[in-house]
């Protein structure tokens, strides 16, 4: 569609748009804030500070973030796509050229007044680029082999350069949400029975290789993984985390230990508590109902976007929204994985809830485009 | 424009169905969530309840027992006892100065050792438990759980400590453990997590440091619950690691006792090799030391004893210390020039005392010279003009070669430190290193085994199995581990003329049997024990001119380090060999006087599996041999114990 074809006339304009916000998705997004600024009030020992007094702020800054590209017509995002695609690649060079090393990996480009991790923007501009791509392709030819290889090249080359940091996880997630919107565009299913059957099979072939003389990986990624299927075999190592993470966990309970009450998080038993493990200090302290309700929340969440998207007749809206909440899911769903140990320990924060400020405004950011998309859809 | 539509319409809804697919599948993933959760935290919720609260649950590492070392009969040579310590955790503690104070009027502690252990408490991370002492009595232990309310944090704990029951005697085959070292953890890529465990002890040299990974074994780790004091309460779960492996050496504890005290009081070494099997039945070193002293951390004054020691007693002389072999090398030279069929075994060489060789006047050690001498009295009388000029023709590159046939100048691989490679020098060689040319006169200083030609007595005693079997003989230590037999040292034939060996063999007998042979003082008189060898005595000094002029100095007459080194090769029974054996006496004098004696002793030691009779000596002997073996008996108070045991 070009941009004619929009309805202008029956779009809203002006100040108006603020009425017109997916305003069920805004309150829901801010009760996952909330339940964040509680759980960081708790895990620093009932105080404001270090964490969630400036978590509180980036989020503020995040809301009237999300709110003004709300208001920007979503045909402004559609046509710089490709634009912001290629500045995120230029940054992902940019740290792996200079950037600064944290945690073993190089993952930030130090702004001045915040630390940008580029990979984090990339899980949005790469969305925006594949929506805007499957948008401008005639529907006829989307399963055609040259144009089933574009799209592969475009997610690849940013998850090359993640690699390169080296960030294992949030290059899957890459994969997996890039491959998720091909999927969603239609592309033929026999490509994704192709991909899944040889993903199979390297898995296979690494677990075979093993010790012959052929072997796939490193010994010490091989002792990574022998970690996560067997955590006592390393108990002091990094077993620790996941075994020390289910014991806060089960210790909950069903009504969890009350609110800043959770021995396991108080007595620094957890690592990360204030990042990638907040999970955990949520189950010890509210138990099953806690952490099931923000299950619920953030079921809400995708399916407020799915929703939107559905109900929104123009195709690169759609992709854009159900592509940034497949990101949302991934988020959450592999944080929580991981804390409840059914996946290794990989660096992926809990959206919204785990302290941090690149995520949370690169988040607010998406879902700034979700509210344009939904503001501006075709009457 | 209205088939567009038509087909924009088909899309969307491919896409509508696609979307709820993945809303779908996005649902069922949140649903397992759930399902996870539920499991943790209301299945297994008591569980884990329990575990959080009051007890705090904390993984240890399970040392595994370290393998125990025995000698070819099952004697034990290295074992592990329980050992009783004391360990404090500071977090526990609190008041460190007086839990201590408290301590040490229950129990004797020695200021130094508390002054230590302060030190490194304070040093260490607040949880780590820390040894007080490890050398307190079972009652000392009972006495300090009794009492256990007045010393918060303090622990009673048995371990094992490593004991060495024969000590000095395998000082140098065994060498010692000790706590792992920053030293040693940086010499290791990915350490075992075993070795950060504080004071772990792990071999540092000989048989305990190159058999580490096997004796040490791999660590269990038990899951324990502690209260707030620390204290084990209850163990949850418990993962067995597998104990270290027992090794089992060819080494003949008694012999190897024998050995020791027949070289005490010399700075000596020798070796005994099974000829058949390459089994080494006996290394010694003298002087020694005893590795206990070591596990337990030695005191600076006595290890600045063993260091500054000038006969060396740290050094396992019989596999790290080269020697220039001196005339044990005369068989290498001869096997050459029989080889390359430049004399024969009955052809004369004429000595005169001396030959000329580019102006310069090379000496045989005998001034009036042999005369007329063939291969069999060249090496009875050890004549050395006879190889001075069999080397000339032969030249040095196939004597060289003929030594690494014999095995000198290769590092044997023998699970001892720093064992030594030797030297056989060639033109390369000397081009290389000493950026010179080779001269005719290194030649004839080589053929001898003087000059830059050097050796072990574990390659001189590897050499002399391969004279007397004709076969690639090589040394083997370690005979099982865990019951499992390791490979044979008997080799292939070597690739010489046997008959050339024969003649060699027949010559070596006439060295130790045939009156006016060099060794013949020190003959087996046993008929079916006889005992063939070879002298030699290197020098370690140059004999000038002048000092020929007016007599060569006797060596008596010299400082000890400027003496000549005594060495005696032999093999014994001499038509049927079963041991050889190799003596090296530092600065002994001469070979014939200083190590042929030892080394027919310890010959007859080792053929008669214990104490030889009497008439296995020259009749005049006996007298003198019978007190020494009464004196020996005397010193071998490790050996008493053993019979003692058993009786």
């Amino acid at each position: 569609m070009s941009y004619l074809e929009y309805t202008v006339k029956s779009t809203p304009t002006g100040l108006r748009k603020i009425l017109f916000l997916n305003w069920p998705l805004t309150l829901l997004l801010c009760s996952v804030a909330c339940v964040g600024f509680l759980m960081l009030y708790s895990v620093a020992g009932g105080s404001f500070t270090p964490w969630a007094e400036p978590q509180m702020k980036r989020f503020a800054i995040g809301l009237v973030l999300m709110v003004a590209i709300g208001m920007t017509p979503i045909w402004f995002w559609r046509s710089i796509a490709v634009f912001c695609y290629g500045v995120t690649v230029i940054l992902l060079i940019a740290v792996d050229l200079f950037g600064e090393e944290g945690k073993g990996a190089q993952r930030w480009i130090d702004l001045g007044f915040m630390r940008l991790q580029p990979s984090e923007l990339m899980k949005i501009t790469l969305v925006m680029f594949l929506a805007a791509y499957y948008d401008w392709l005639p529907p006829e030819k989307k399963s055609r082999p040259l144009w089933v290889l574009l799209p592969i090249a475009i997610i690849l080359l940013p998850t090359a350069l993640v690699i390169q940091q080296p960030d294992l996880g949030t290059s899957l997630l890459l994969v997996m949400a890039g491959g998720g919107i091909m999927f969603l565009a239609g592309v033929h299913w026999a490509y994704f029975a192709a991909v899944i059957a040889s993903g199979v099979g390297l898995i296979v072939a690494v677990f075979q290789s093993r010790e012959t003389s052929w072997q796939l990986l490193n010994n010490y990624q091989y002792r990574r993984i022998d970690t996560f299927i067997d955590p006592s075999a390393d108990p002091l190592g990094a077993g620790y985390h996941i075994t020390q993470s289910k014991i806060a966990l089960g210790s909950g309970g069903w009504t969890g230990r009350g609110f800043m009450q959770g021995p396991q998080s108080r007595l620094n038993f957890l690592p990360e508590k204030h990042t990638d493990f907040i999970f955990t200090t949520l189950a010890e302290e509210f138990g099953f109902v806690g952490g099931i309700s923000l299950l619920a929340i953030y079921l809400l969440v995708i399916f407020f976007c799915i929703a939107s998207a559905l109900a929104n007749r123009d195709r690169f809206s759609s992709l854009l929204i159900l592509g940034i909440a497949l990101n949302f899911f991934l988020f959450f769903a592999v944080n929580m994985a991981m804390v409840m140990g059914l996946i290794p320990v990989v660096g992926v924060p809990l959206p919204l809830v785990s302290y941090g400020g690149s995520a949370m405004l690169v988040l607010m950011l998406a879902f700034g485009l979700v509210q344009s998309a939904h503001v501006h859809r075709p009457r | 424009m209205k088939r567009k539509n038509a087909d924009h319409e088909a899309n969307q809804s491919l896409m509508s169905r696609r979307a709820l697919v993945v809303g779908g599948l996005q649902f069922v993933l949140v649903g397992g969530l759930a399902a996870r959760m539920r499991h943790l935290q209301i299945n297994e919720a008591d569980q884990f309840r329990t575990l959080a609260e009051e007890n705090r649950i904390k993984f240890k590492l399970i040392p595994p027992a370290r393998g125990e070392v025995f000698d070819r009969n099952g004697v034990q040579l290295a074992q592990n006892v329980p050992n009783y310590q004391i360990k404090m955790v500071r977090e526990d503690t609190r008041d460190v100065e007086a839990v201590i104070a408290r301590l040490s009027q229950i129990i004797d502690l020695d200021d130094e050792a508390i002054e230590r252990a302060v030190a490194l408490i304070k040093r260490s991370a607040p949880f780590h438990p820390i040894t007080i002492t490890d050398d307190v009595t079972w009652e000392d232990i009972s006495r300090v759980s009794v009492n256990a309310p007045a010393l918060p944090g303090v622990t009673p704990e048995v371990g094992l400590s490593r004991v060495y029951p024969l000590g000095s005697d395998f000082a140098h085959i065994l060498g010692y453990v000790g706590p792992v070292s920053d030293y040693d953890l940086k010499k290791i890529d990915d350490p075992d997590p075993l070795l950060r465990i504080p004071r772990f002890q792990i071999g540092k040299v000989g048989v305990e440091a190159k058999e580490e990974i096997r004796l040490r074994g791999s660590a269990g780790n038990k899951q324990v619950e502690v209260n707030a004091a620390g204290r084990e309460m209850r163990e949850l779960g418990r993962r067995e690691g597998k104990p270290g492996a027992n090794i089992q050496l060819t080494i003949d504890s008694k012999l190897q006792n024998y050995l020791q005290a027949r070289l005490d009081g010399e700075s000596a070494s020798a070796v005994v090799i099974d000829c058949e099997t390459g089994d080494l039945v006996a290394i010694g070193s003298a002087p020694t030391y005893d590795p206990n002293l070591f596990v337990s951390g030695i005191s600076v004054a006595d290890y600045r004893e063993l260091t500054d020691n000038k006969f060396r007693p740290l050094a396992s002389k019989a596999v790290q210390g080269t020697y220039p072999p001196g005339s044990t090398f005369k068989m290498i030279t001869a096997m050459a020039a029989l080889e390359e069929g430049i004399i024969g075994p009955d052809e004369t060489v004429r000595c005169n005392g001396h030959l000329e060789v580019a102006d310069r006047k090379f000496h045989c050690w005998k001034r009036s010279g042999h005369g007329s001498v063939d291969l069999k009295n060249s090496l009875k009388r050890s004549c050395d003009v006879y190889y001075y000029d069999l080397a000339l023709k032969v030249g040095i590159e196939k004597i060289s070669a003929m030594a690494n046939v014999f095995g000198l100048g290769v590092r044997h691989n023998v699970e001892m430190s720093a064992v030594a490679r030797g030297l056989t020098p060639t033109k390369a060689w000397k081009k290389r290193v000493h950026d010179k040319d080779w001269v005719i006169g290194d030649t004839v200083n080589a053929s001898i085994g003087q000059g830059d030609m050097l050796a072990s007595p574990l390659q001189l005693a590897v050499m002399t199995a391969r004279l007397a079997t004709g076969r690639e003989v090589t040394p083997r230590l370690v005979k099982s581990v865990d019951g499992v037999e390791q490979a044979s040292g008997a080799g292939a034939p070597l690739k010489v003329d046997q008959n050339n060996l024969k003649k060699m063999r027949q010559a070596m007998f006439a060295v130790v049997n045939d009156r006016g042979g060099t060794a013949n003082k020190s003959r087996i008189t046993v008929d079916n024990m006889r005992m063939a060898g070879k002298t030699g005595t290197s020098q370690v000094r140059n004999i000038s001119a002048a000092e020929r002029r007016t007599g060569v100095v006797r060596n008596e007459d010299l400082p000890w380090e400027r003496r000549d080194h005594a060495l005696f090769v032999d093999f014994a029974p001499a038509d049927n060999p079963k041991y050889a054996v190799a003596v090296i006496v530092e600065h002994g004098g001469g070979g014939s006087t200083a190590a042929a004696p030892i080394a027919r002793d310890i010959t007859l030691q080792a053929l008669y599996d214990g104490p030889p009779p009497l008439e296995a000596y020259p009749s005049k002997d006996r007298g003198r041999i019978r007190s020494q073996q009464k004196r020996l008996a005397k010193m071998r108070p490790m050996a008493k114990t053993q019979d003692d045991d058993k009786a």
